[in-house]
């Protein structure tokens, strides 16, 4: 069962980085940590075979049970609510209490209260606090992107949302492309739903292993759009995802002059804020103490 | 992992030869015979034996030839793929 201290919330999490590490391989689950990101998904879905679907779950269940990830948050894919997997998947997952799981095409807020109400019946039957286990929608068809914020709003069980790439211009019946043009309504409308629901959002993956540039690329743009991680397949890629997510140098000067300026009222128990003589906005004071709480995981602050 | 009776009904395989796996193969038979090849045979070999043992009686599993092909996996993976394999042997998922 996957421990976290009392105080854990893993909505406040550090997730820039999601591996998806296939599901049914001991020795790439056992080692799947090593790597550095901040977040494996255990994959019961597109990376098993339906022959091996069995085999997958016993073996994330039991590497759930008995190995330690540390400080790596832990989520499950699982297999969607239109397979017979469903089912027998969060009867084996839920209990062991991952940080949250994945739920891939997701379309429409009911998809989202079925699997509210299924989990539910899990968790009561498990004698465990109902709600408590988080999901992240994966939007990757067309509907799914028009019902973004229907879907960010059907269950407090929704932290977090994500977009998926590869499924969606398939959907689309176009190609992906290393500029990306075709994803950037997607990414759009999955971002603004989400901030809209006061939830994260994650991005899709950059599918070109080789092409380092172009993830820099789309991680800083990642980045500068609001998601707050992004999914990948090759361990290769994290440090490329993490150097996307890093803090500008400067933001980060202005942003500890404004903490700063903000304890100082604090202290003094002023209600504004000021920096150099000039107001400073609450939503600016939240986004550079999240600017800081990112530093922070790159060493860039105390 | 198994909590109902289980019974092995069938033949059925699971897991793989690859490094840090193990795979098991299940057959019916009258009398239990646990027969282990491991690459680690010296050093763990006996704990081989007691976890699959605890495994089939948790499963309540009295007959049955059960045959391990080991590649150094740990016992997460050995639990996992030997209740596939009874599962397996039992006709699915109850």
């Amino acid at each position: 069962m996957v421990k976290r201290s009392k105080d854990f919330d893993v909505t406040k999490a550090l997730r820039r980085t999601l591996l998806y590490v296939p599901g049914n391989n001991p020795a790439v689950l056992q080692d799947c940590i090593i790597y550095g990101c901040d977040c494996v998904v255990l994959d019961l879905e597109d990376a098993i075979s339906i022959d091996e679907k069995d085999a997958a779950r016993h073996l994330v269940a039991a590497a759930l049970k008995h190995i330690d990830f540390e400080e790596t948050l832990i989520s499950i894919r699982i297999n969607g609510t239109d397979t017979q997997y469903f089912d027998e998947d969060i009867e084996a997952i839920v209990p062991l209490k991952p940080d949250f799981i994945r739920i891939p095409k997701i379309n429409c807020k009911e998809d989202v209260h079925y699997i509210d109400q299924r989990l539910s019946e899990v968790e009561k039957k498990h004698d465990l606090p109902i709600g408590i286990t988080k999901i992240e929608p994966m939007l990757e068809t067309a509907k799914g992107i028009r019902n973004a914020f229907e879907i960010a709003e059907a269950s407090p069980r929704v932290f977090s949302m994500s977009v998926g790439g590869e499924d969606l211009t398939a959907d689309l019946g176009i190609k992906r492309t290393s500029t990306e043009e075709e994803m950037s309504f997607a990414r759009s409308r999955v971002v603004f739903a989400a901030k809209a629901a006061g939830i994260q959002a994650i991005d899709t993956i950059f599918g070109d292993i080789n092409d380092e540039e172009g993830l820099l690329c789309s991680s800083r743009n990642a980045y500068m759009m609001g998601f707050s991680g992004k999914a990948l397949i090759n361990p290769r890629q994290v440090e490329g995802i993490h150097k996307g997510f890093m803090p500008d140098v400067e933001d980060l000067e202005k942003a500890k002059r404004i903490v700063d300026a903000f304890n100082e009222a604090q202290r003094k128990g002023l209600g504004v804020v000021a920096v150099n003589g000039r107001m400073v906005d609450a939503p600016v004071v939240k986004r550079s103490l999240d600017l800081l709480k990112l530093a922070k995981s790159y060493g860039m602050v105390n | 992992m198994v909590k109902t009776p289980m019974k092995i009904q069938k033949k059925a395989q699971a897991g793989s030869l690859e490094s840090s796996d193990v795979l098991i193969t299940v057959a019916p038979s009258d009398k239990l015979t646990i027969e282990i090849t491991s690459i680690v045979m010296n050093q763990f070999g006996e704990i081989i034996r007691e976890v699959v043992q605890e495994v089939l009686n948790d499963a309540e599993i009295t007959c049955g030839e059960i045959i391990i092909n080991d590649r150094g996996a740990l016992e997460y993976a050995l639990r996992a793929r030997l209740t596939t394999a009874i599962k397996r042997a039992n006709g699915g998922e109850e």
